[in-house]
């Protein structure tokens, strides 16, 4: 029999048809989650975001004011993008792929609205709270902060959601991530706004290094 | 298309006439393949599967005569990007495979 072909064949009837099916239903298995594991996620990228948030987290701790505290965060947040953009490519370059085909785009695009959904929303947090104003709210202790109370919630929930859904087609890892940051930030939305930057770094810190590393090791780098 | 449902196979045959664009491994292996991650590029598909350039070429090739899978070829940062995707009688058929294998299995436990 020619090894191309599937076991089960009508010109020779095997001995057990029921036994090639299986065979055949377990190729299609193993196929299915091979591709499954297929990831364009860059780990050693995630690794590396968690170590600069978790060093972003411990400056936006010392910061006076709302300010001051979504500078920071802004700022990593742009650092994060940066390096996952770059080891992404490297990842895809490592591949022989370009950076924005198949799994690579369909994460990127999975992401994107929730990242929109993230910033427009912030800017609105931030604009209605602190205004014209200025940081007021510092005055009050930054606790008080609406910002505070709700951005880290807000941001843990909408990036695990656009991880979730944009890890539909990748590695199981993925939307496992995802999930654990939208119950991160369902936490940090119970907690009090003080425990807000510890569950950013839990987070984007902690979570980013643990999957980092599970997804280098395992998928691919 | 040459095909009996294997619901219509007797159970002295019990192997069914299989779809033979299916039934073939490759073959088999890129529509599980693009059934569980959608749309999905030459070289990603090359390297899950294993496959040579030709290997794969020659059996897309088929698979997209058959209107199994569409190709979709475009630039992506300036390299010629060639992407496969299930199309609606692709995903027909697969269904019709597993539910052909299903009932294989089922006719042998009697």
């Amino acid at each position: 029999m020619p090894a191309d072909r599937p076991a089960l064949r009508r010109s020779e009837p095997a001995v057990a048809p029921d036994a090639a099916a299986h065979a055949s239903l377990r190729f299609i298995r193993d196929t299915m989650a091979r591709t499954a594991a297929f990831t364009a996620v860059p780990g050693w990228g995630g690794i590396a975001m968690g170590a600069t948030a978790l060093v972003a987290a411990t400056v936006a701790g010392r910061q006076p004011t709302v300010t001051a505290w979504l500078t920071v965060w802004t700022a990593e947040a742009l650092v994060g993008v940066t390096i996952g953009a770059i080891t992404m490519a490297v990842k895809a370059r490592g591949h022989a792929v370009p950076l924005l085909s198949g799994q690579g785009r369909k994460f990127l695009l999975g992401l994107l609205p929730a990242v929109f959904a993230g910033a427009a929303l912030t800017l609105a947090i931030y604009g209605a709270e602190v205004g014209l104003a200025g940081d007021t709210y510092a005055r009050q202790g930054l606790t008080a902060s609406l910002s505070l109370r709700l951005l880290p919630a807000m941001w843990l929930m909408l990036y695990g959601a656009g991880v979730a859904s944009a890890g539909m087609f990748s590695v199981r890892l993925i939307p496992a991530m995802g999930a654990l940051f939208l119950l991160a930030g369902a936490l940090a939305l119970l907690a009090p706004a003080a425990w807000g930057t510890a569950f950013l770094a839990a987070g984007f810190g902690g979570l980013h290094v643990v999957f980092g590393a599970l997804i280098a090791r395992h998928h691919g780098g | 298309m040459a095909r009996t449902s294997a619901r219509s196979a007797t159970k002295a045959t019990a192997v069914p006439d299989f779809d033979a664009v299916v039934h073939q491994r490759v073959r088999l292996g890129i529509l599980s393949a693009l059934a569980a991650g959608g749309a999905t590029s030459f070289t990603d598909l090359k390297t899950v599967l294993s496959l040579t350039d030709g290997n794969l070429s020659v059996h897309a090739r088929k698979l997209e005569d058959a209107g199994y899978i569409a190709v979709k070829k475009r630039f992506a940062d300036r390299i010629p990007l060639t992407e496969f995707e299930l199309t609606a009688a692709g995903r027909a058929a697969f269904d019709r495979y597993l539910d052909d294998m299903e009932a294989v299995i089922r006719t042998a436990r009697g």
